[in-house]
């Protein structure tokens, strides 16, 4: 597999998806300056948690804009991997590649924890090395991640099955409790129609390390690569 | 003396001078200051950038050992950690500012100690904080932990730091002066360490960074006064962050530093320009030439005076080697910053400023930087307190019911509301979480680590400042050594009320006294620091509040212990002896009310052996779980084993020991607990080394029971412990 990871001014956790991408790729992505319209072709490309140019105007906003993320669009829409992790996913929403809108936690507070997610679909290349219903933990941390979407959009992609994360407690029941930031249906995160699309507001790469107390994020880079070899 | 001083004009004393420093400025220039002269003689002689009236003690405290490379003097403290690499740390307070603007004055405060450090070649890896609070009565504390914590989380998780660790007290002292104290640990090429001085006539002095704007005005001078009914007036001077700034100026100062470029860099903090033109100039004894048409302003019509003077956030002074300028250049334009070339160092000694075309300012460097007074302040002696004996004090009806509303106190409390307010995973090397003894961060692609922790005891100092202080110390080192790290340096922060009353001296003198004595025993040097002075509000100082800042070494984070039980049936082993001291102890003051008594005695022999005999055991493989005892003592110490792990204990209070109720929750220091396997082994082990232990209890079970005293779900313990800060905040 060849991935890029796009790299913006407030980016802060491109590096720790670097390390993590290394981990199971067994060599590092190729890290892409948010000006750059045009890079190497990949099958992965990964936009970043952060503060992407300081979440001024609004988490997302302006990266959405950037050359980095133009081209991004153009290969997401001709089907390359994307996955954007928490402002990665302010930024996917942003793009309008995925639906939907990322707004302050209902708590109005940063928030930074593990949560329980179910995964609601085992499908390659993000999430086919879970099982379908299967529980596991995974880190937070931010301060915009109350999914919201209109009753249309949001039936839309339940009955398309792209929910692909949703909190939930440790028995894998959606409860309110279980919810961190009032996102709609407990969603974490979903696909987009053509499945090659994945946001989610869990940081994945800050689970994927046995000396940081769990491994349940490293199934996902595996995962991929078994994917796109 | 006083009386042959002519009294300085009113421009003077408005400006924080008094008459002998009038006098002395007098004298050093040969005539009278302009505006913008007086404006920088004061800031550079004010308390906070002078450390006039603390200087002469400040010299006492050890700062030396053979894995220092750099003590106190710079911006940040530099020690050895071994493969190459250099942790580099230091604490700063931003009290005053946090008390008007409790957002912009706590996140200003994560801002300015993150440039300390990174200004010297290191990635910050680690942000801790020590916060003391007024009492949860007062009608302001709410707010004030509301806006510290969601500014201290504003600045931090934006740059992407982990907020590791910290402390948070409540007291009435603070109530009209808080304290937010911010620490940042960074690890830089032990070989690239870079300093603030400035050589090389000829060489170009560079602005990087923000733009200058009118904000923060004499903030060194406010933070040397003390507060009254006025203190919201002062509101603009507390400067506005930019962490967004922040993150683009680390990445792009530790981008120029990769290259050979810099000779001395500085950041911009308290008396801005002004400071680090003169502390680099200085440190150099070269001069300077600044135009100060070429500063990048961001309001109109700003004078040479507030230029000088603004404490505008995130930004640089370097000065370059010849020919860099456009390397240098070119990365800041990379990182959309401000890059202007502003001056030249000379060979005149002096700082001389231009503005507008005219010469503003010309001053002589080494008597503004170096001549500071120092001021020999009258210190009052402590009046010590009698010890409280166990007898003094009356049994609890209830011992369990006690422990509950002890974990359930503002100050024993779970302060998970706060830290979860905190990024305390970005960077994806924070080994131990919030919550624990100390935090642990991994050292990044290696399996090393650096152990955490801020430390103070206030209601200790108060009683007794020189006892308190030392225990402070003895503490940071106990919590780094609880998780298995060697602890190796200490930064502080010390915080005291007016030292210009002799008992606030006093109190100042004793701490570091006491400091100093326990830095040496425990081969613990104090490598950076900073002092607080003028903490009160209409004549009423705080509790004296030295808090310490620990960095510890951990060699294999595999060896290494937490303090949540793992296992049912393993034996809890106390080392450490129990005389139980009441004296001071959160169980007098918050069950009984009573706030009296000598604080516990440091013995600091007992100390490091019974520590050195633990983190051996830890390191050694044996030691997975261990515990430092200190506020609520023993009980407080296995509830919290049992919160974190969610397995019960059953302890028994061993023949011999002092009255239950002073056994369960005396404070007696040089304490740990552990939980093992093999007791017996441990037993024998410390017998060896002449460390005190005894086997006390064992793991399991979904309550904690004392046996005679009764029995406590941990689900209720739980709901004390976690609940109090939710509730309080107002979303339980």
């Amino acid at each position: 597999m060849k991935a890029a990871v796009i790299v913006f001014p407030g980016s802060n956790c491109d590096r720790d998806i670097e390390v993590a991408l290394t981990q199971s790729m067994g060599r590092p992505p190729l890290m892409v300056w948010h000006r750059d319209d045009s890079f190497p072709s990949v099958d992965l490309i990964v936009v970043p948690g952060g503060f992407s140019y300081g979440d001024y105007l609004r988490a997302g906003a302006m990266a959405a804009n950037s050359p980095a993320m133009a081209e991004t669009k153009r290969r997401a829409d001709a089907g390359v991997a994307v996955l954007g992790i928490c402002n990665g996913f302010q930024i996917l929403a942003e793009s309008r590649l995925l639906p939907g809108v990322l707004m302050r936690n209902a708590t109005l507070r940063f928030i930074c924890r593990d949560v329980h997610l179910r995964v609601e679909e085992s499908r390659p290349p993000f999430t086919g090395n879970y099982r379908k219903g299967q529980v596991i933990r995974i880190p937070i941390a931010h301060h915009d991640g109350n999914y919201f979407a209109d009753h249309e959009t949001l039936a839309r992609i339940e009955g398309e099955g792209r929910v692909a994360f949703r909190y939930t407690d440790q028995c894998g029941k959606p409860t309110a409790r279980a919810n961190p930031n009032g996102s709609s249906a407990n969603i974490a995160g979903i696909v987009n129609e053509a499945g090659n699309v994945l946001g989610m507001m869990p940081h994945p790469e800050r689970l994927a390390d046995q000396a940081l107390s769990g491994t349940d994020g490293r199934a996902m880079f595996d995962g991929l690569v078994e994917a796109f070899g | 003396m006083a009386a042959e001083v002519p009294p300085p004009p009113e421009i003077a004393t408005s400006h924080g001078l008094t008459a002998e420093e009038y006098a002395n400025v007098l004298e050093i220039l040969g005539r009278e200051p302009n505006l913008t002269e007086l404006g920088i003689f004061s800031v550079m002689w004010s308390e906070h950038c002078s450390y006039k009236s603390s200087r002469k003690w400040l010299r006492r405290l050890p700062t030396e050992a053979p894995w220092v490379i750099c003590g106190p003097g710079e911006n940040a403290g530099v020690i050895d950690i071994g493969d190459g690499l250099a942790a580099v740390f230091k604490m700063e307070s931003h009290n005053h500012p946090s008390f008007i603007e409790p957002y912009q004055g706590a996140a200003t405060g994560v801002g300015g100690i993150l440039r300390d450090v990174f200004t010297m070649g290191a990635r910050p890896v680690a942000n801790l904080n020590a916060l003391r609070f007024g009492s949860p009565n007062h009608p302001k504390t709410r707010h004030l932990v509301s806006g510290v914590v969601a500014g201290i989380g504003g600045y931090g998780n934006c740059v992407g730091v982990p907020t590791v660790g910290g402390s948070c007290d409540f007291d009435e002292s603070y109530d009209g002066n808080i304290l937010v104290n911010a620490m940042t640990v960074g690890i830089a090429a032990k070989d690239r360490i870079f300093y603030a001085k400035a050589t090389g006539v000829g060489n170009p002095v560079v602005y990087v960074g923000s733009k200058t704007g009118r904000d923060g005005i004499h903030g060194a001078t406010m933070a040397s006064a003390e507060f009254d009914q006025e203190a919201d007036a002062k509101r603009p001077t507390v400067q506005v962050g930019d962490p967004f700034t922040e993150k683009l100026l680390i990445e792009a100062c530790l981008e120029l530093m990769a290259e050979d470029a810099i000779i001395g860099i500085q950041d911009m903090g308290a008396a801005g320009l002004t400071s680090s033109s003169f502390e680099m100039a200085s440190k150099g004894g070269v001069g300077v030439e600044l135009d100060l048409d070429r500063v990048p302003v961001r309001e109109e019509a700003m004078t040479a005076y507030e230029i000088m003077l603004s404490e505008s956030q995130e930004r640089m002074l370097m000065v370059l080697k010849p020919g860099k300028e456009d390397i240098a250049r070119r990365i800041f334009e990379k990182w959309e910053l401000d890059f202007a070339i502003i001056g030249r160092l000379t060979d005149s000694g002096r700082m001389v400023l231009r503005h507008n075309g005219k010469t503003v300012a010309d001053l002589p460097i080494d008597p503004l930087a170096d001549a500071a007074p120092v001021y020999h302040r009258p210190r009052a002696p402590a009046q010590p307190r009698p010890v409280v004996e166990p007898g003094d004090v009356a049994p609890p009806e209830d011992v369990m019911e006690s422990l509950k509303a002890l974990l359930g106190t503002a100050d024993l409390c779970s302060k998970r509301w706060i830290w979860e307010q905190y990024d305390h995973m970005v960077m994806a090397d924070t080994v131990a979480q919030p919550g624990g003894d100390a935090a642990i961060v991994r050292i990044h692609g290696s399996h090393r680590g650096l152990a955490l922790t801020t430390d103070c005891t206030p209601r200790y100092c108060g009683a007794d400042a020189a006892t308190g202080a030392a225990q402070a110390v003895a503490e940071a080192w106990r919590n780094l050594t609880a998780v298995g790290a060697r602890p190796l340096a200490i930064t502080d922060n010390l915080n005291f009320g007016n030292p210009e009353r002799p008992e606030i001296m006093g109190q100042f003198a004793d701490a570091v006294e006491g400091m100093g004595e326990a830095c040496l025993a425990l081969d613990f040097p104090v490598v950076s620091g900073n002092v607080s002075f003028y903490n009160e509000t209409n004549g009423k100082g705080i509790l004296p509040t030295p808090v310490i800042g620990g960095v510890g070494l951990i060699d294999d984070l595999a060896r290494t212990a937490t303090l949540a039980l793992s296992a049912v049936g393993q034996s809890l082993v106390l080392v450490g002896a129990t005389a139980g001291h009441l004296g001071c102890s959160a169980y007098l003051k918050e069950i009984e009310g009573r706030g009296d008594g000598a604080p516990p005695p440091v013995d600091l022999a007992c100390e490091r052996r019974n520590g050195d005999f633990v983190r051996a055991e830890i390191v050694a493989g044996r030691i997975t779980i261990c515990h430092d005892l200190s506020d609520g003592g023993l009980l407080v110490a296995v509830a919290e084993m049992a919160l974190a792990g969610g397995i019960g204990a059953t302890l028994s209070v061993p023949d011999g020991a002092p009255a239950a109720h002073a056994w369960l929750f005396g404070e007696d220091q040089a304490r740990y607990l552990m939980a093992t396997d093999d007791a017996e082994g441990l037993v024998e082990r410390a017998g060896a080394a002449l460390v005190p232990v005894a086997v006390i209890g064992t793991t399991g079970g979904e309550s904690l029971t004392v046996t005679g005293s009764g029995t406590i779900s941990l689900a209720q313990l739980s709901e004390s412990h976690e609940g109090w800060l939710p509730a309080y905040m107002g979303d339980a």
